[in-house]
C-alpha cells in the first residue's frame, strides 16, 4: 500500500497541471470501492435472510408462526429448543452425527497423510492412474451406490453403526484429503526430508516429529473439508442407519405429524445443525483461503 | 518443479488408502454391474438377461426427460453462478477483520446440511409463513412452488444459486489473492480502467480456479438429490425430477434392481463423459491462446 502511494505522489508532482484530472480518477476509484462494499453488503444480507427467517421462526410458537409474518418473535419462546434438548431421541441425533463425522475425519486423515506424502515425494508404478482413479470417485453420484452399500454393510453386520457411515463417507472424503494434503506437502522443500535423514531420523520419527508440524495448517484445512462434506451429506447416512446411529438430519423428518407440521421445532432443529459448521469454519478462517487457492475442493 | 525419486516401496504408504476406497467403491460398483445383467425375483431365483436392461433403460422416455431436465438445470445454474461468484469475489475485502468476517459469512450456506437447505427454502418460499412467498404475493405475483411447475423450477434454481454461489465466490476470491501486488501497480501507472484490469489481469489469473469451479458445480449439480427432494419431492408432476431422484424412485421405490442398476451405470458413464469433454475442451482452449 505504501509503495503504491509513493508512486502516485511521484506522478502527481511530475505532472502538476494534471492534478484535477487525477483527483477525478481518485474519486472514481473511491466511488467504485463504495459501490463494491454496498454490493457485498446487499449480497450478504440476501444470503442471510433465509437463515435469519429460520432462526426467527425457531423462537416462535406454532400458533404465532401460522397467524402471520413478523420479523421478530412477539412471544419469545425457547420451548422448541427445550423439547430437543429434553428428548434423547432428538439430541442423540446430534451426538450420532458428530460421532460419525469425527470418526470419518480421523480415518480420512490417518490414511491420507502417508499416501499424500508418497504422491508428493515418490514416483512409483501406476502412481498417476491411482491418483486419477481416486479422484474419479468424487464424480460418482451417491444415488448409484445406495443399494449396494446397503447390502454390503448389512452383509458384514455393520448396518446401523457409526463406523458404516464413516466408512461410506470415506468414498469421497479420502480422495479429497489426499488431494488437498498433496498440495500442501508439495510446498515443503525436499531438502528438509533429506537433512532429517542425514541427521539420523527414521521415517516414522521424521514424519511425526518434523513433517506433520510443518503442514499443520494443511491438516487443519483438510479436516475442515472432511467435516464439511461428511456433515452435509444425508442420502448415504440415512440409508445406512435405522435407529442407533440415525443422524439428526434424518430425525428432523419426524416433525410431520397427524396434527400437521411442527414448524417451530423443525426450525429449531435446523438452526442447531448450522451451528457446528460455523464453529469449525471460525477456527480455520485464516487458512481456508489457501485451501481454496490450491483449487482442491 | 522438483524431481521425484523413483521408489516402488511408496506403494506401502498408498495401500491403506487403496484398500479403504476400494472397499467402498469397487465392491459396490461390481454389485451394480452384476445386477445390471440379471433378472432378480428373490435372492435365490435369478436369470442372466444380458443387455436387456440396458436396452430398456436407453429407450425409457422417463430417463430421456430426466436427462434433458438435468442438462437444462445444470447449464442454467452455471450461467448464473459463475458470473455472480466472480462479482462477489471482486467485492470481498482483502485485508483486515472485514476479510475474515466476509469469508465466514459468505461460506455459511456451504456448511448447512443439504436437507436443511431444502427445509429453509421450503419454509422461505411458502406464501403463508415464508418471507419470499409472502413478498411475491404482495407484489401481485401468483407464486406457489408446490403446484406450479415454473415456480417450482425457479425455486429450485434460486435455492441452488443461494447454496452454491459461495463456493464459486470463495474459489475466485482465493485465486484473486494469489495475484501479486506489482500487477496492479503496473496497471495504475498505465492508468488502466477498472474493466481493463479485470479483463487483462484478473480474469486470466482466475482461469484455473474457474475451471475447477465449473467442473465441481457441473458434477455436483448433476448428482443433486436431497435439496429438490425436500423442497418439491420432484413435483409438481415430474417437473423437478432430476436423474438421481429418478434413479432412487426406481431402485428403492419400485425395487426394480436390474433396470435401476443399468440406469446407474449409464448415469455414471454420462457424468464421466461430460466431465471429460468439458475438461479437454477447456484445456485445448487454453493451449490455443
Amino acid at each position: 500500500m505504501t509503495q503504491s502511494n509513493t508512486t502516485m505522489t511521484r506522478q502527481n508532482t511530475a505532472k502538476k497541471e494534471q492534478a484535477p484530472v487525477y483527483s477525478k480518477a481518485e474519486r472514481k476509484t473511491r466511488n467504485a470501492h463504495l459501490r463494491g462494499r454496498f454490493g457485498l453488503v446487499l449480497y450478504v444480507v440476501l444470503l442471510l435472510l433465509p437463515i435469519y427467517w429460520l432462526v426467527n421462526m425457531s423462537f416462535k410458537t406454532n400458533t404465532e408462526i401460522l397467524s402471520g409474518l413478523s420479523f421478530f418473535p412477539e412471544n419469545f419462546t425457547l420451548a422448541n429448543y427445550a423439547k430437543i434438548f429434553g428428548d434423547p431421541t432428538w439430541y442423540m441425533g446430534y451426538v450420532n452425527s458428530i460421532f460419525y463425522v469425527s470418526m470419518n475425519m480421523v480415518i480420512s486423515l490417518v490414511v491420507a497423510l502417508p499416501a499424500a506424502y508418497a504422491f508428493s515425494r515418490y514416483k512409483f508404478i501406476g502412481d498417476k492412474h491411482m491418483f486419477f482413479w481416486l479422484l474419479s470417485n468424487r464424480m460418482a453420484p451417491p444415488a448409484v451406490f445406495l443399494l449396494p452399500f446397503f447390502q454390503l454393510y448389512s452383509s458384514v453386520g455393520l448396518f446401523d453403526t457409526h463406523i458404516a457411515v464413516a466408512l461410506a463417507h470415506c468414498l469421497f472424503n479420502v480422495p479429497l484429503a489426499v488431494w488437498i494434503l498433496e498440495g500442501f506437502m508439495s510446498g515443503v522443500p525436499r531438502e528438509i526430508d533429506e537433512t532429517a535423514y542425514i541427521d539420523g531420523y527414521s521415517f516414522p520419527k521424521f514424519f511425526v516429529r518434523i513433517f506433520i508440524p510443518l503442514i499443520r495448517s494443511g491438516i487443519g484445512v483438510t479436516a475442515f473439508f472432511c467435516f464439511m462434506f461428511s456433515w452435509v451429506e444425508l442420502l448415504l447416512a440415512r440409508t445406512l442407519t435405522s435407529v442407533d446411529a440415525k443422524p439428526i438430519a434424518a430425525i428432523m423428518t419426524r416433525t410431520v405429524s397427524a396434527s400437521g407440521m411442527d414448524w417451530g421445532l423443525l426450525a429449531a432443529a435446523g438452526v442447531l445443525t448450522i451451528l457446528p459448521g460455523m464453529l469449525v469454519i471460525y477456527f480455520v478462517r485464516n487458512h481456508v483461503a489457501k485451501g481454496f487457492a490450491l483449487g482442491r475442493v | 518443479m522438483q524431481t521425484k525419486v523413483e521408489n516402488n516401496k511408496a506403494w506401502f504408504l498408498v495401500l491403506p488408502v487403496f484398500l479403504i476406497v476400494a472397499f467402498s467403491a469397487i465392491i459396490p460398483l461390481m454389485t451394480v454391474v452384476n445386477y445390471s445383467v440379471q433378472d432378480i425375483f428373490d435372492p435365490y431365483t435369478r436369470y442372466f438377461v444380458g443387455t436387456e436392461w440396458f436396452k430398456q433403460v436407453m429407450l425409457d422416455s422417463r430417463l430421456h426427460e430426466a436427462l434433458l431436465r438435468q442438462f437444462i438445470y445444470s447449464f442454467t445454474i452455471l450461467i448464473i453462478e459463475v458470473p455472480l461468484g466472480i462479482c462477489v469475489a471482486l467485492m470481498m475485502p482483502t485485508k483486515g477483520r472485514g476479510a475474515s468476517l466476509a469469508l465466514i459469512l459468505v461460506a455459511i450456506p456451504l456448511l448447512i446440511p443439504w436437507n436443511v437447505v431444502g427445509t429453509i427454502w421450503q419454509i422461505f418460499g411458502r406464501a403463508d409463513i415464508g418471507l419470499f412467498g409472502a413478498f411475491m404475493s404482495s407484489i401481485g405475483v401468483d407464486y406457489n412452488y408446490a403446484s406450479d411447475p415454473t415456480d417450482a423450477w425457479l425455486t429450485v434454481v434460486l435455492m441452488d444459486v443461494w447454496h452454491w454461489t459461495p463456493l464459486v465466490a470463495l474459489l475466485c476470491y482465493s485465486g484473486l489473492r494469489a495475484i501479486p501486488e506489482v500487477y496492479y501497480q503496473a496497471a495504475r501507472i498505465d492508468q488502466a480502467s477498472r474493466w481493463a484490469v479485470f479483463r487483462y489481469i484478473q480474469l486470466p489469473k482466475l482461469t484455473n480456479v474457474l475451471i475447477i469451479g465449473v467442473l465441481l458445480r457441473f458434477m455436483d449439480s448433476f448428482m443433486i438429490y436431497t435439496e429438490p427432494f425436500v423442497l418439491t419431492g420432484g413435483g409438481p408432476g415430474s417437473s423437478t425430477t432430476f436423474l438421481s431422484q429418478s434413479l432412487v424412485q426406481q431402485a428403492i421405490g419400485q425395487f426394480d434392481l436390474g433396470p435401476a442398476a443399468a440406469f446407474s451405470l449409464v448415469y455414471f458413464l454420462i457424468i464421466l463423459l461430460v466431465c471429460w469433454v468439458f475438461y479437454t475442451t477447456i484445456m485445448n482452449m487454453q493451449k490455443d491462446k
